[in-house]
Formats: C-alpha cells, sequence, structure tokens
C-alpha cells in the first residue's frame, strides 16, 4: 500500500503542481479574489457619515438596489445594449474575416482598416463619434443637410442616444473580434476547401457545414469577450452621454461609478459590483457549460 | 478503329507569374488504367493532377473526361473523386458523416447513403469506427476513411495525391497492396502522384515520368526499366538506379555517347579479362543478396548485385564484365540512341 518510492514520487508531483499554480494563484488572490471579497464585505455595511457611522446591515443595500428604479432602468439599458451590440459585432466580424481571409485586392490594407478602430482609444474614439453626432455640425448632419433631412440631435434625445452608443461599439469591437477569426480562419488547412469543391459543396455550404463549425471554440471565446466587454466598456459614455438624457444612455458600470464617485455612496456600488460578478459568473459558467460541450477542438 | 480514350490532356500548359508549372502535357489515359505520375519535388506532377482535378485551370491545353470537355470546369461538375496527401478530412465530422459528406451534398436520399457508407466502410475495413472523429484514429485508419470517402460516391476517375506519404513504411507496403486490389475490384481508373518510384512501378499499369514541368516518358514500368528514353529516366528508375558510363572508357564506343548498365548486367570477372577496373567504395548486405558500390573515373551510380553474403573491403580493386546486349546507349544530349544491330 504505502510504497515509500511512491510516496515521494506523488509528493515531489505535488510540490512541482503547487510551484507551477502560485504564480497566477498569488497575483489572482491580490487582484481578484481579495478584492471581490472586500467588495462583498463593504456591501454589508450602511455608507457613514458623521453622524452615523458607518455599520453592519446585512443586505439592506441590495434590497434598495431592487426597489430604485434608476438601477432597473439601467440594468435594462445594458442586457438591451448587450443583447444588440453581441450578436451584431460577432456577425459583422465574422463576415469580414470571411472577406478579408478571402483574395481580395489590397488584403493587407483592408485588415489594417477594420483594426484601427481597436487600436484608437476609446476616449479619443469617442471624441471623434462625437464630432459625427454633434446636431448642425456633424457629420451625420451635414450628410442629411444635402438631402434636406432635419436637423437630429442623435445623443440629446432618449430615442436615441443609446443607438448611437451601440453603433460606437460595434465599431469599435467587430474589428477586434475579426481578427480572432482571422487568426483561426488560417488554421483552417486549404484543402478542406479543395475536397469540399471535389465533393461538389458550394461556397455557403462549406461555411456553414465545415468553416463554421470549426471557428466554435473562437467564436465561444469571442462571445464571453463580448459579454464581458457589454459591461465593462463605458469609456465611451464619459464623452458622449454621461448617461443621459434622462439615465437613458447610463450603463450598469458607469452607474456604479457615478453611485461610488459621484454620490459617495460606496457601499450600493459594492453591492452593484458584486450583482455584476454574479450574473458575469452565471453567464459565463452557462457558455462553458453547455455550448462548450458541442465544440470541436482541433 | 481505337477505343477513344477514357482521359485526355492535350498540350496542358501552367505557369505561375512566368515560373513553369507544367508545360505541354498530353497524356491518353483509357478508362480502368492505374497511371502513375512519378517524379522528382517540383517537377509538376501534382500540379498535373490538379488541373486535372480542376483545382487548377490550365492556361492553354484541352482536358477531356469521359468525351467531355471540362478544361474550365468546376472540380465538381468533373465527376471524380480524390484522396489527398493530407486526407482533408474534416476533423469536426466522425468518420461516417466524412464518407458521406458528398453524397449529403449531392442530395442522395438517407438509405441510399447508408448503403453506400455501409459498403465503402466493410470496403475499406473501417466497420465499427463509424462515429470515430479524424482525430481519435490511427495514421493508417484515416488514410483509409479518405480512401472511403472517394470511393463511397463510385465516381469512375479516382485521383491520389501521395496518399501513402504520412505512413510509415510497413504500414505503406500494405496498403499499396490494398489500394491496387480496391482499383482493380471497383474497375475504376486512378490516376496516381507519387515521388516513390517503387510505388510506381509496382502499382501502376502506366508510368508518366516527368521532369522540370515536362513528360519525359510515357509507358509501363516495363518500358521505362528496360527501354528508358534518356538518361534521366535511367537514372531515376530502378534501385540501385542505371549506372552511366561515358562512351570513351569502352572500346568501341563514340566519345560523347553515354553507356548505361543495370546492375543486375554487371558480373564480377576475373584479374585481366574485365572490360573497366573498379574501386569498391561500399557494401550493402541486404540479406539475399549484396550492393557493392563501386568508383570509377568516367562512370557514375556503377553497382554491383552479388547474391548473398559478398562483402568486399573498401578500397579494394575489382574488375567487372558486362554483355554487349545489355548495353543502353544515349547520345551526347542523353537520348536514347537504337543500337545498331
Amino acid at each position: 500500500m504505502s510504497n515509500p518510492h511512491a510516496n515521494l514520487e506523488r509528493r515531489r508531483q505535488a510540490i512541482y503542481g503547487w510551484l507551477l499554480l502560485s504564480p497566477a494563484a498569488l497575483l489572482l488572490s491580490v487582484f481578484a479574489f481579495y478584492p471581490s471579497l472586500a467588495t462583498f464585505w463593504s456591501s454589508t455595511f450602511s455608507r457613514g457619515n458623521r453622524r452615523n457611522p458607518s455599520e453592519y446591515i446585512g443586505l439592506e443595500n441590495y434590497a434598495d438596489l431592487f426597489a430604485d428604479p434608476t438601477f432597473w432602468l439601467v440594468v435594462r439599458n445594458n442586457l438591451f445594449y448587450a443583447g444588440v451590440t453581441i450578436p451584431v459585432s460577432i456577425f459583422i466580424a465574422l463576415s469580414m474575416a470571411l472577406w478579408a481571409n478571402s483574395r481580395i485586392p489590397a488584403r493587407g490594407f483592408v485588415r489594417t482598416a477594420y483594426f484601427t478602430p481597436t487600436v484608437l482609444p476609446m476616449i479619443a474614439a469617442a471624441n471623434l463619434w462625437l464630432f459625427f453626432y454633434t446636431p448642425g455640425l456633424g457629420v451625420l448632419d451635414q450628410i442629411g443637410a444635402l438631402f434636406d433631412l432635419p436637423s437630429v440631435n442623435w445623443l440629446g434625445q432618449p430615442e436615441t442616444a443609446l443607438w448611437a452608443i451601440i453603433i460606437v461599439t460595434i465599431w469599435k469591437e467587430a474589428g477586434f473580434f475579426m481578427i480572432f477569426y482571422l487568426a483561426a480562419l488560417q488554421t483552417i488547412p486549404e484543402d478542406l476547401k479543395e475536397a469540399a469543391d471535389i465533393e461538389g459543396a458550394s461556397r455557403w455550404t462549406y461555411t456553414r457545414r465545415i468553416v463554421l463549425p470549426l471557428l466554435m471554440p473562437t467564436t465561444l471565446f469571442i462571445m464571453v469577450n463580448a459579454m464581458i466587454n457589454s459591461v465593462k466598456l463605458i469609456d465611451h459614455l464619459f464623452i458622449l452621454t454621461k448617461g443621459g438624457p434622462s439615465d437613458a444612455s447610463k450603463l450598469i458600470l458607469y452607474y456604479i461609478w457615478e453611485m461610488a464617485f459621484a454620490f459617495f455612496d460606496a457601499p450600493h456600488a459594492a453591492a452593484m459590483t458584486m450583482l455584476v460578478l454574479l450574473v458575469l459568473g452565471i453567464v459565463a459558467a452557462i457558455q462553458f457549460f453547455l455550448i462548450d460541450r458541442r465544440t470541436h477542438y482541433q | 478503329m481505337t477505343a477513344q480514350p477514357f482521359v485526355s490532356l492535350e498540350g496542358i500548359g501552367k505557369r505561375w507569374n512566368g515560373k513553369l508549372g507544367v508545360e505541354d502535357v498530353s497524356l491518353d489515359i483509357p478508362e480502368g488504367a492505374f497511371v502513375a505520375l512519378l517524379g522528382p519535388s517540383g517537377c509538376g506532377k501534382s500540379t498535373t493532377l490538379r488541373l486535372l482535378a480542376g483545382l487548377e485551370i490550365p492556361d492553354e491545353g484541352k482536358i477531356i473526361i469521359d468525351g467531355r470537355d471540362v478544361t474550365t470546369r468546376a472540380a465538381s461538375e468533373r465527376n471524380l473523386s480524390m484522396v489527398f496527401q493530407s486526407y482533408a478530412l474534416f476533423p469536426h465530422l466522425s468518420v461516417a458523416e466524412n464518407v458521406m459528406f458528398g453524397l449529403k451534398v449531392r442530395r442522395v436520399p438517407r438509405a441510399e447513403r447508408l448503403e453506400k457508407l455501409k459498403r465503402a466502410l466493410e470496403i475499406t475495413g473501417l466497420t465499427g469506427l463509424e462515429d470515430r472523429k479524424p482525430g481519435e484514429l490511427s495514421g493508417g485508419q484515416r488514410q483509409r476513411v479518405a480512401l472511403a470517402r472517394a470511393i463511397v460516391a463510385g465516381q469512375r476517375l479516382c485521383l491520389m495525391d501521395e496518399p501513402l506519404s504520412n505512413l510509415d513504411a510497413k504500414l505503406r507496403n500494405a496498403v499499396r497492396k490494398d489500394i491496387k486490389k480496391l482499383q482493380q475490384d471497383l474497375g475504376i481508373t486512378v490516376v496516381y502522384v507519387t515521388h516513390d518510384q517503387t510505388e510506381a512501378m509496382s502499382m501502376a499499369d502506366i508510368v508518366v515520368l516527368m521532369k522540370d514541368g515536362r513528360i519525359q516518358q510515357i509507358g509501363t514500368p516495363q518500358e521505362l526499366y528496360n527501354a528508358p528514353v534518356n538518361t534521366f529516366v535511367a537514372e531515376f528508375v530502378g534501385a540501385p538506379p542505371m549506372a552511366l558510363i561515358r562512351g570513351h572508357a569502352l572500346a568501341g564506343f563514340d566519345n560523347d555517347t553515354t553507356i548505361g548498365l543495370r546492375a543486375e548486367h554487371i558480373t564480377l570477372a576475373e584479374t585481366g579479362k574485365g572490360r573497366l577496373i573498379c574501386e569498391v567504395t561500399e557494401c550493402e548486405f541486404l540479406g539475399a543478396e549484396t550492393f557493392i558500390g563501386l568508383a570509377h573515373d568516367d562512370a557514375t551510380g556503377l553497382t554491383l548485385k552479388a547474391p548473398g553474403m559478398a562483402l568486399h573491403p573498401s578500397g579494394h580493386t575489382v574488375e567487372i564484365g558486362f554483355a554487349d546486349d545489355d548495353l543502353h546507349v544515349f547520345d551526347s544530349g542523353g537520348k536514347r540512341v537504337a543500337r545498331a544491330p
């Protein structure tokens, strides 16, 4: 049973394993696990001021949030934002990648052009778009004026503000995701296409039956990233709308920031952060456990 | 009246950016033949096959398959199948799905599809592996899946691009026989690309030897072996290849001719009675026989085949003899010269 050599070997393996794990474990603990726990801890305290010091109040902050209509508006905004940006940017990225991967003239230029939005800092890009959207002066209005269309304040009215933000995000994300698709497409051997050709498969059949399934791992990866970005990417809000008008384009992370640094209500911000983490965790788990099983990895 | 060839290439040429692919390739293939396209790498044999498959379109010339001019037709319209060097199996599909891919694309009814699948798997000995993915198969099994996919549709013409080059030597011999038997049983026409002359000589009815994009010789394996049309063919075909001797080294031949000689026609001669005096460079013992490499200033590739174990020390001087009838004569340009009676 207890063979001394086997025991020694097992211990050596265990030490080796822990040594390999430790750098990642250390970094994650310091920058992810501990902050998460600390956030949860502070979300269970009331906001302190000079008269009423902070005290433990359990889940009261969460109850406050669920009763806050702005919170629900922001959640709805964010779901809508994610529901549009994720599928649309993935679809555009895939289409662009399929096109940029085929034999077209100036292929290098096309790829670079698609990737440019990713290279630009979001703040700079948002300023660019601000110029597009500005009523009267902006490019969109100028073009509209050519066709005698009335001036539209894209960012200034509740009906269009969120859409304007969504378009900037798609523009920003699609090029980035395209690069992943492009890389994945290059790993598909050329002769699969030739074999499909000889078997009589049309271009569409080949794409649907061979290329898309082989791109599934990439799609899964991109979906997780797009989902995280739909919560994470808010830089442009600061420049374009600041969440307005009347919270029509406010997203959850922006609201958290506002709560913490504009209203100085850290406990509520912490509670909201915990909810975001919870939802992201659940969705990522679903993606990995359900879709992953039907994905072919090479 | 001669029967019309099943497959016919007429003056095919293909160049890439002025670089030569193939030039003036003409070839007739009768139905049911096993044709090997043979040559060193970069000789255009694969290009010829791809032109035939429709994966490339020729710059000039005509391709006729089964009486139809298919020169500019798409691959799918040529009614042929192909086995790729890499097998080109779809990694995310199971063996059954891989084999049936073409049938599905061509909308063959399900019952017929399964019937054909069953038969193809039986022929290739893959029964029981239907649900495996290519990644879970050995190299030999993957190769057979590629074969099954090629034969399942029942196309009369099958193209094979070095299908054995990714297998180990032992397996290659076995699969070689399987492919040959398969071709004969099904009565299909096979065009087979290889750089391995043993493969070509042992399997093919017709060998097409190519070099630098041009056909050097078309003929049966015997013709290529016994009557090479030029020195390139002579040196490429056979193991060991034909030895070439400059004419002036032998009495009775012009200075600018080259004399070819097969190893099996060389005999050891007694001292003073040989026609060439050579030095032994190396000995290769193969069990039933020994190859003795010989060096002579005016000859290349001289090898003596001795039965059994017959090792000679390197540097040893030997005399060799041969009969005039066994000599092949090539002119100064390397072309075969009809022998004077």
